[in-house]
Parts: C-alpha cells; structure tokens; sequence
C-alpha cells in the first residue's frame, strides 16, 4: 500500500507508533479513586464523611482493642493494670480466659468431662461434611452421619453405652422385621395379619373406648357453672358420644383393613415394625442395656439435661431443632397443599397459630403450661420440652417455605408425575420434593440461621445458655460486676461467625445447584 | 393427586365392599381423614383429661377473674392512668400499648435506617457501599437480643448519672439546655396544652384530625394539578399550597389549644418535668430498628435490583428526566416487591419487642405473662391471652397485606 504513494506523498510512516500510557488521571489508583469515590461533589462527600466515621470508630476502638488486658482476676484489677500503664481506656478481655469455661459449658457441666462436648463438636463437623459437600467427600463418610445422633447423645448425656446402642440395634431389628414380614410368602403373611389385625383392631378399640370415656370425665369436670362452659361441656360430651358409637367399627375396621391388606403385605408390614420398635423402647430398652451393663458396664459419668449451658446449650438447640423440624415442616407443608379438607384445615391451623405468636410466649408454654398436659407425676427436663416448642416454632416457618418451593413448581410436573402412573408417594418422593426442596434451599438456610439466633431467647426463661451465663453468673459476680462491652461482643462474635459462614454456604450451594441456564 | 373416575362405572355392577374404603382412591381420602379426626379426638381426650386431672391436683380451675383484681405493682411508663391499685386486667392494657407504642416507633425507624442503607449498598461509592454491606452482614447474624442487651448495658453504663449535671462544674451538660441523656433515661421537653379540651387524648386527637384533615385537602389539590395538566398539557406548581395545606390547620389547632413546652429541669437527684424516655425503652426501640433495618435494607436493596434496566433506559428513551424515572418507573414497580416483605419485618418487630422482658419494659409479655402470672399463678391463662393479642395483630395485618397484594398484583391478560 505505501509504495503506491511512494512517489506523491513526502513522508510515509513504515511502522505504528508505540501506544503512550494513558494520561495519570485515567489510569491506576487515581482513576479507581476518581471513578469510585469522588465522581461527584456529593460522592466526595459522603466519602469524606465515611472515612472520618472509619477513623472515628477506629481510633476509639484500636486503642481499646490494643491495651487490653488479658491476665487479670477480677474487673478491678483489670482497671487498675489498665490504670498503671497510663492507657485510659482498655478492654478486660481477662473475664473471657477467667470465664471461658463458663461462656462455653455453662456453670454446671463438670469440668473433667469438658472433653465430651468438645469431641461432640468436632464428630459433629466430620459429620456434617459429607453432608454439606456431597460432592467432595465419599458417600461412605455418611454412615458416620446416620451414626452421629447416637454418639453425641452418648458423649454429651453420659450414661451407659449401651442405652444408644440398644435404640440403634432396635432400628436395625425393626428393619429385619420389616423385610422378614416383606418376603414372607402369601399365606404365611396371612396367618401373619390375621394375628396383627386381631390385636390391633383391639388394641385401638380399646384406646378409643378409653379416650371416650376421658371425654367424658372431661366433660363433667369442666361442668356448667356459665354458658360458655356449659357449651365446652357439651362439645366434650357430643365428642364422647361419636367415640363411643365409632370405637368398635373403627377396631373392626382397622383389623379388617389389615387382615385384608395381606395380600399386599404393605399395612400388615408397617404395622409390624411399628409394634415391633413400640415393644423393644418401651418394655426391652431398660431391663436389656443395664443388664448388659451389669456384665459389661461401658459408661460415662451421666450428666442432667439442667446441667448443659454456655455456648453448647446454643449449638445443641439449634442443630436438634434444625434436624428434627425439617421432616415436619416437609410434612406440614405437604399436609397444606393437600386435598384432603381436614388434613390442609389441622395443618393451615398449626402453621399460622405458631407463626401469629413470638417465641417467648411458646417458651413460656414450655415453661409453665406444658406441665399440665402431661399425665400427672411424668417428669419432662425443661431442655426436652424448649426443644419440643422450638422445633415446632421452626417447622411452622419451615413449612411455609418448602410450600413457596412446591407452590413454584410448574403444574406440568405433578401433572407429568401422574401420567407415568406414579402414586402419590412415589410422585412426591421423586418428582416433587427433590425440585421443591431445592428451590426453598435459600429460605430453609434463613429460617435455620435465625432459629439458631433465637437459641439465645431461653436465656429469658432462665436457662444458662451464652446470654444467660453473661446475664447472670458472670455480670452479677463480685468479681465481674456489670463488665459488658467484652462478653457481649464475644457472644455476638460468636452467633456472627456460625450464621455468616451458614449463609455464605447456602449462597454457594445455590450457584451449585443451579441447574437452569442463565 | 388422586386418580378420579366415574364411581357410577364400577359401583354400578358390583355395588360397594368394604375394601373400597382402602384400596380405591375414591374413597381412600375419606378413610384417612376419618383415622385422622379420631386420632384428633384421641388426642384432645389425652391432653385434656390431663389437664383436668393436674389442675384437679393443684387445686386450681380456669378462671379469668383475676383479671378484674387489684394488680399491686407499678408500671414506670404509663401511657393511660394505672397505680397499683388498678386491676391486672388495666396492667395488660398499659402492656398492650406500651408494646403497639416501642413497635410502632421501631418500625418508622427501620424503615427509614433500612431504606437509607439499602439505597446506599447500591450507590457508586465504593466506600459507602462497602460500609452499608459490612452494616447489613453484622447486624443480620447476631441475635436481636444481645444488640438489645448491649443498647441497653450502654445506656445505663456509660450514659453519665443525674449528680453529674449538678453544680458549677458539672462534668455532663444538657443538649441545648433541653435534652438530658442520663443512665435514667433521655429527659426531653414535653408538649403541654394550656387551652385543654378535658383530656390529653382528645386534645391530641384534634391534632390528629387537623392532619387527616389537611392529607384530604392535599390530595384534592394532587387530583386538581393533575386534572389541569391533563387538560392544558402545563402541570401548575403546587408546592406552596401544598406546604400551607400542611402547616397551617395543624398550626392552628395548636395555636388554639395553647402549645407550650415543659422543659426538663434538674431538681434535687433528678431531673423533674418534661418526658422521660426510659433506657429500656430506647434500647429496645434502636435495637429493633437497626436490626430489623439490616434485613429491610436487603429487600430494598432487592426491590431495586429487580427492576430490569431496560425500564430505566425504555423511560430515558421517552425522554423523562432522572428524577422523574425514579419516581414514576423504577419506584412503583420496586414496591411492589419491597412492601410485602417490609409489612412481614412490621410483623416480626412486633413479636420481637416480646423481648422486652429481657431489659425490664412493661409491655405485654412483661405484665401479663411475666408479672401477673407469677402474681396469680394463672399460667395457662395468661399464656393463653398473650397468645390471643399477639395472633391477633398477626392475623389482622396479615389480612390487610392479602388486600394489598391483591391490589398490587401485576394485571396480565
């Protein structure tokens, strides 16, 4: 190209100028700093404002933070350490090495036994690995998962070992029973129902009958002192009435249905197995581990649920509840959508009465009310039943989630579940829940994180959880009286790093699972 | 997902068995529902006869009487007249509206600290935005109630005593001579009628009128302005009426009542006069706000993030300016996303200042389920009607955002 111009044009440029570097505004930190902080008049403001807050806070806090003193007995001696070395201010991060066990354990736990909870912990971790990140660990690390409940109720509870070895041998038991009765051959399995059927269906008549006539002994009691008792009175005594008319149909019923169902095998089964695991907790479970206990004796010093605090209170709370209400919010929201009118009625009830009330007042039912529905003289440890009501609380909002996820499916789905022929269960095992469940993944993670926050509210019904360990033993101490700026950011630094590194793994797994092209 | 067919083309020819009931899909959710009702009234027999049976033991009965006897313990913020004599049943009505007044003052705050924040995660400020998502983060997963245990550690801690303000060389000084920030509390001028109308209800209640008043008339002038412009194409400036229509009726009643103001004054020990704010009731009040705010700062954040850029591009094409896009395109559709949740975190400040209970503010939780029920033992009792108040501010304002959602909702063809 440029010889053609070789003879017209004076000068002809062969090669291209090497680039210059851009102008110092453009480029570097000056352009970062021009483009993200100063862009405007009142961008240079807001951050002129922003870094005097910044150096504000820090000036006040790094101080603090730097001349605390970490060796010390008691508040006044920290002050007076802090005093000496001319600083005029300091934290006394010395409660937190003085009190540590206590902020962890709670005042109670004995301290030679601090390891238990500790080792607990850590299982629980291993545990929840190859849970949380199925894809980078071996599926066989889940047998150590199943196995967790039973070694972590052994170590934190105590007691003989054989106790959760039983309930998991009566697992598996009740599993041999169920495949036993499973490939039995026709006739045998009649014989099987016959039996079964005969005394179930008598079993439940006479738990009906029962029922009926505590409906009326209820019915009695209440009397009819004004008219709105008059008006429980009598629902309890219309209530009686049905009972007693339908306790002998519905035994007849029940134990045909089962003798009927032989064929089938799956009633007769299940029936079995439930009556099987029914016998081996309640009648074998005592008399057996101690027996062998007698002869083998493996135990731990056994520790009352009143005794657990601190810290370990939270965690154990927050990850019993978030387990247990998982299974029974999915089955509170499957119970919503159905179409069965009484089933959706009980459980659109339960969800928006737990949902209406705060926490605190289910805790107050713990507390105070739940004693009174119990038979008289059982003896349920507070733990057991805060973690009843919480569990509940958490279900209720679980529920409302897993329906949002199940509400999202497109129609076609279980329309295209039906077609294939699959039944009910069938169709929600393996159409519904896995989507539903993977939509609501983000909200379920919301709903654990703040059940996990609201672990902290047992402190208002006085149980020695963290809060409650710096409200009472630590702040109303001689030795601490009314410290609060270092235990309080101990807790808070706490819960904060649990529930951030909670919901930065939900917002991981929500890029992993999604599948859809974007 | 039952399969359905016509029951008239089997039951028909064979008429009906007993094994229907189970294995025919028709009548299979009759049975279990039946197996559930009485499993329903199984339990009811169980845990009712318990409670007769326990309350029998115990020597109590059901009885909400209690509620017309004299309370005999005190209440340090009383909104309506109550002393102890005054019965149990007046001690929960100063809880309810001790609780509906650190609620209602919550909620404005975390809506205008979450608005504020949520807009500023998203500003172009790289430090701005950096310090809002460090905010929201923080204050999301720690516990409402450590935020409210240290609010209120710092009021009565740090917060100087009433003696300090003493003397010449007073070591703390009141805020122009006006606000007082002590570990008692904040001592600020209280507004006071000479002109008064009976009672301090009523005379509030005018003002109340003077405002509903002049949002009447301002809307009239909206619809008027807008009448014009559709019919001239000019929109008239309506700022200055708007201001006046404001201003003036309000300034009226006040005027007329006599509006003066008791400044606090120290007297003795302590401040006399003027209205106290008590420590637990702001540390209860800004815990909830920045805590909650965190999380409305995320769905305003959310609401903003959801409006596609093309609606902001689409009405700077029609050549609407920056402002006017805000208020006219991106704001009415981003509502529609913000306020549903916004309402819920309404709702979750109301059932979190039960939690009052941990710093010593009379709201409900505290007279009726703390002090009364340990005074009368009436547990199930008060439970229950704590129960009754908060389901029903739940289920009330949930009614009202089912309307509201089914206003909002998007009309498609």
């Amino acid at each position: 190209m440029s010889d053609t111009h070789a003879q017209s044009v004076a000068f002809v440029r062969h090669d291209s100028i090497p680039p210059s570097p851009p102008p110092a505004t453009q480029a570097g930190a000056v352009k970062w700093m021009r483009e993200n902080l100063f862009s405007t008049w009142l961008n240079a403001a807001m951050t002129i404002i922003a870094v005097y807050f910044i150096a504000r806070l820090v000036g006040f806090a790094f101080p603090w933070f730097w001349n605390g003193v970490w060796d010390a007995d008691t508040i006044k001696e920290c002050r007076e350490i802090v005093a000496a070395a001319g600083n005029t201010t300091g934290a006394c991060f010395a409660v937190l090495v003085d009190r540590w066990d206590h902020l962890l354990f709670g005042f109670k736990y004995p301290q030679a036994e601090y390891w238990r909870p500790t080792l607990a912990f850590v299982l629980l971790i291993v545990a929840i690995l190859p849970v949380l990140f199925s894809n980078h660990f071996p599926r066989k690390m889940l047998i150590l998962t199943g196995l967790y409940p039973f070694i972590a109720f052994w170590l934190i509870w105590g007691g003989s070992l054989w106790v959760p070895l039983f309930i998991l041998a009566s697992i598996f038991l009740t599993m041999a029973v169920f495949r036993a009765v499973e490939s039995m051959s026709v006739s045998m399995r009649t014989m099987l129902a016959a039996v079964v059927g005969v005394l179930s269906g008598l079993g439940l008549a006479y738990l009906l009958y029962s029922g009926a006539t505590e409906l009326w002994f209820i019915s009695d009691s209440i009397g009819t002192a004004d008219a709105f008792s008059t008006v429980a009175s009598l629902v309890f005594k219309a209530l009686s009435v049905f009972t007693y008319i339908f306790f002998i149909p519905m035994g007849i019923f029940v134990g045909y249905a089962i003798f009927n169902d032989a064929e089938d095998g799956g009633l007769v089964t299940l029936v079995t197995a439930l009556a099987a695991i029914y016998l081996l907790l309640a009648y074998a479970l005592g008399p057996v581990s101690s027996a062998i206990n007698s002869i083998i004796p493996i135990e731990l010093e056994a520790v009352p649920s009143r005794d657990m605090g601190g810290y370990m209170l939270s965690m154990i709370l927050g990850v019993i509840c978030v387990s247990l209400s998982i299974p029974l919010g999915i089955l509170l929201a499957l119970g919503r959508q159905s179409n069965m009118p009484l089933i959706k009625g009980v459980c659109v009830v339960f969800i928006e009465f737990i949902r209406g009330v705060p926490l605190i007042t289910l805790l107050f039912v713990a507390n105070v009310m739940l004693a009174y529905f119990m038979p008289p003289q059982s003896n349920f440890d507070l733990i057991l039943r805060v973690i009843i009501m919480i569990t509940m609380f958490s279900s209720a909002y679980i529920a409302e989630v897993i329906r949002g996820g199940l509400a999202a499916l497109p129609k076609g789905q279980y329309e295209a579940a039906d077609s294939l022929g699959l039944n009910y269960t069938q169709a929600t095992r393996l159409i519904i829940l896995p989507q539903a469940l993977k939509i609501s993944i983000p909200g379920i993670v919301n709903v654990a994180v703040g059940l996990f926050k609201d672990t902290t509210l047992v402190s208002v019904i006085s149980m020695f959880d963290i809060v409650g360990m710096i409200r009472g033993p630590i702040q109303q101490s001689t030795d601490w009286i009314s410290i609060y700026w270092e235990v309080y950011l101990f807790a808070a630094g706490v819960f904060f790093i649990v529930c951030f590194s909670i919901s930065k793994y939900s917002q991981w797994l929500e890029r992993q699972l999604a599948t859809d092209h974007r | 997902m039952t399969t359905m067919t016509d029951p008239h083309a089997s039951t028909g020819s064979q008429g009906f068995k007993l094994s229907m009931l189970l294995n025919d899909t028709r009548y299979r959710s009759l049975t279990f529902q039946f197996i559930a009702l009485v499993a329903i009234i199984a339990f009811m027999a169980f845990v009712g006869g318990n409670l007769v049976r326990n309350l029998a033991e115990a020597g109590l009965n059901i009885s909400y009487a209690f509620l017309g006897e004299p309370a005999g313990y005190d209440i340090n913020q009383r909104p309506i007249e109550y002393d102890s004599q005054s019965s149990h049943g007046r001690a929960a009505m100063v809880g309810i509206l001790n609780t509906l007044i650190v609620s209602f003052l919550a909620c404005v705050t975390a809506t205008v600290i979450g608005v504020f924040a949520g807009v500023l995660r998203l500003s172009n400020n790289w430090i701005v935005a950096r310090i809002m998502s460090v905010y929201v983060e923080i204050f999301r997963n720690v516990p409402v109630l450590i935020w409210i245990l240290i609010i209120f550690s710092i009021m009565i801690n740090a917060l100087p005593a009433p003696r300090d303000f003493r003397g010449a060389d007073a070591s703390s000084s009141m805020l122009f001579d006006m606000f007082a920030f002590t570990n008692r509390g904040v001592y600020a001028p209280a507004p006071e009628f000479l002109n008064s109308f009976g009672s301090a209800a009523l005379n509030w209640l005018m003002v109340i009128g003077a405002l509903v008043l002049s949002f009447v008339v301002a809307r009239t002038v909206k619809r008027w302005a807008t009448t014009k412009q559709e019919a001239t194409g000019i929109r008239p400036a309506t700022w200055y009426i708007n201001l006046a229509v404001w201003i003036v009726p309000v300034a009226l009643v006040l005027f007329f009542l006599g509006l003066t103001w008791n400044f606090p004054e120290l007297k003795g020990f302590n401040f006399k006069g003027g209205m106290q704010v008590r420590g637990s009731l702001i540390a209860l009040w800004f815990a909830l706000a920045i805590y909650t705010g965190a999380f409305i700062a995320e769905n305003v954040r959310a609401g903003i993030l959801a409006i596609s850029k093309g609606q902001t591009e689409a009405a700077g094409a029609l050549g609407l300016r920056p402002n006017r896009i805000m208020s006219l395109v991106v704001l009415p559709q981003a509502l529609r996303v913000i306020i549903p949740p916004l309402i819920s975190h309404y709702l979750n400040i109301t059932k979190n200042s039960s939690l009052a209970i941990a710093v010593g503010y009379m709201d409900i939780t505290a007279t009726l389920g703390g002090i009364t029920l340990l005074q009368t033992g009436r547990a199930i009792e008060a439970v229950l009607l704590l129960m009754l108040f908060y389901l029903t501010i739940s289920l009330s304002i949930s009614a009202i955002m089912n309307v509201f959602n089914n206003r909002m909702k998007l009309k498609e063809r």
